[in-house]
């Protein structure tokens, strides 16, 4: 058990010499405007797909919604912000706890759903989450939430995410974690190992709704805007996209696929006509040749560099023994 | 001998349908029964009702004094019951190892706020739990292949790993859907040796459905048979090879 310890501080460290590397980058304007913002995209892309991955990967709950519980933290972290003067730590706070909280409320009902049927209510959900913030007019309506400083910047990103993804590895190492994990692999058989299956799908669901709050209050903070329109289905697909081409059920394979998908659509940025063509391409050839995604539900782990199987260094990619 | 457990007259009805029909049956402590029946005689809906995948439509369950009507099976194996299933369910895209530390979630006291900060009772605990998995992985001849998946294990292995996982939850009474399917002579052979041997060294009850003969017949203290629902006998194995109605049952009535 130390040994996972030793790891961890491992892992943080070379977290440390990333941010580091990047914050110098940053400051002598190596990384030009427009790549920082897409760094910072990456980020909170990771930080989605991580928790995306909680509930999809890990417990075996398809949904989503997520873009709907994004929604949700950053507009109560815009209304913090903004309406409340409060900090912005109390207002990432707020934004984390009202998501989940809604995850909670909305997880109790449809939970008892399963794969399709679970899918299609988390995605009606999500869109009535939209629609609601679209009408309410004290958060701006149809125009959008606007005035919204810009607090996040490359650390609190950074950091944030490195906290999240700590937090489910630490959660998926848990006895909670494994009761999920047992959920996903057979519901029948997790119940009669005395598991309570509704109580673990609701935590796993509670958790990854705030933590698509935080990535949200995130977001508003960055744009200046927050507003409906950012919060469409196509975003949940987008987040779903990344957990399932990283392959889901794996950490390193959501954060692998935020950046891989996040850098193509900036990379391709200039051409906004081949953009959708090339990105989906890409999908249809890494389905073709490996469906369960660029890890499987593997993790990122020495043993894969000694076969060779795969290169790349990834954000505190999370090795496990 | 104290009473385990006790099914009063239970019923379960699927619609028009009485899958089990005024049910009753009472194990002791440490006894080892078997319930037989032709295919579709309701055994192992008696077995779901017993852990609560069902709720009985009539009639009452009660184990070591609690009643079970109505729980959920995440309670019923709190208070002590634990089964295997007919058709294999292990957790199969996991490790052997995690199958059976899984059944210990149970027992484990750290909260989640431990085990996200990394601190008080969690590392002792999962130490803890690792160990007694691998003893019990030991036991089963199984501790060689604790990182292997679940899925990649032979067949018997995966009922071996299926008994250990039960025996993880710390049961009093255990459930066995018919181990022995598909082994052939030398494995039931052998899984009749480690029923009795399990049973003492876990001081445990035991009810198994079978359709392996010689297994039933050979390890079973008292045998109950069900046919289309309803119990036709109850008695040791030698009472039960001579009685006329569950000679009926499986050969059918004699042209006379």
């Amino acid at each position: 058990m130390n040994n996972l310890k030793k790891q961890d501080l491992k892992i943080l460290c070379v977290c440390g010499v990333i941010f580091a590397i990047f914050q110098v980058l940053l400051y002598f304007e190596f990384i030009d405007p427009y790549w920082e913002a897409n760094i910072i995209l990456i980020l909170i892309n990771i930080i989605l797909s991580v928790s995306l991955n909680l509930i999809n990967g890990y417990t075996g709950q398809f949904s989503i919604g997520h873009a709907g519980f994004m929604a949700v933290g950053a507009y109560v972290g815009a209304i913090m912000t903004v309406k409340l003067e409060l900090p912005f730590v109390v207002s990432l706070l707020a934004g984390t706890v009202s998501a989940g909280f809604l995850g909670f409320l909305i997880g109790i009902p449809t939970l008892r759903l399963n794969g399709d049927y679970l899918a299609i209510a988390t995605l009606g959900l999500g869109e009535i989450i939209r629609i609601c913030i679209l009408n309410i007019e004290y958060v701006g309506g149809a125009s959008g939430f606007m005035g919204i400083p810009r607090i996040t910047n490359f650390p609190w990103a950074f950091w944030i995410a490195i906290f999240i993804i700590f937090f489910i590895k630490n959660f998926k190492n848990s006895s909670a974690g494994r009761a999920c994990l047992a959920i996903r692999e057979n519901e029948i058989a997790a119940e009669t190992m005395g598991i309570d299956t509704t109580k673990y799908k609701i935590l796993a669901f509670t958790i990854g709704a705030g933590f698509a709050g935080t990535a949200g209050c995130l977001f508003s903070h960055y744009y200046y805007i927050a507003h409906p329109a950012s919060f469409t289905f196509m975003r949940s697909f987008d987040i779903l996209t990344m957990v399932v081409l990283g392959g889901l059920g794996s950490m390193s394979g959501a954060i692998t696929g935020a950046i891989v998908l996040t850098g193509i659509s900036a990379v391709l940025a200039d051409y906004p006509e081949w953009r959708m063509v090339i990105y989906s391409v890409t999908l249809i050839v890494l389905m073709l040749n490996r469906p369960q995604g660029i890890f499987g539900s593997k993790e990122l782990s020495r043993k894969m560099f000694k076969f060779g199987k795969l290169g790349g260094k990834i954000h505190g990619g999370t090795a496990e023994s | 001998m104290a009473e385990l457990l006790k099914v009063d007259n239970v019923s379960m009805i699927f619609g028009g349908l009485r899958a089990v029909s005024n049910f009753s049956m009472h194990i002791d402590q440490g006894e080892l029964i078997g319930l037989i029946g032709p295919n579709g005689a309701g055994k192992t809906t008696a077995f779901n009702m017993l852990t609560g995948v069902y709720n009985p439509s009539e009639g009452e369950i009660t184990f070591d004094g609690k009643r079970i009507n109505g729980k959920k099976p995440y309670q019923v194996t709190a208070i002590g019951i634990a089964r295997t299933f007919q058709n294999i369910r292990l957790f199969s895209e996991l490790s052997v190892l995690d199958n059976v530390k899984i059944a210990f979630n149970m027992h484990v006291k750290y909260t989640l706020v431990e085990a996200e900060l990394r601190i008080g009772r969690y590392y002792n605990e999962e130490k803890e739990i690792t160990e007694k998995a691998i003893e019990l992985l030991k036991i089963f001849k199984l501790d060689g292949l604790k990182d292997e998946e679940a899925k990649n294990l032979p067949y018997g292995e995966q009922r071996r790993l299926e008994i250990a996982r039960a025996l993880a939850t710390g049961p009093k009474l255990l459930l066995l859907d018919e181990p022995a399917a598909g082994m052939n002579p030398q494995e039931t052979h052998e899984l009749m040796e480690m029923i009795r041997w399990i049973r003492k060294e876990f001081n445990l009850t035991i009810l198994l459905i079978e359709h392996d003969m010689s297994l039933v017949m050979g390890v079973c203290e008292r045998i109950y048979v069900l046919e289309y629902g309803c119990c036709i006998a109850n008695g040791t194995p030698d009472q039960i090879k001579h009685n006329k109605r569950v000679i009926e049952a499986y050969l059918g009535e004699e042209v006379s």
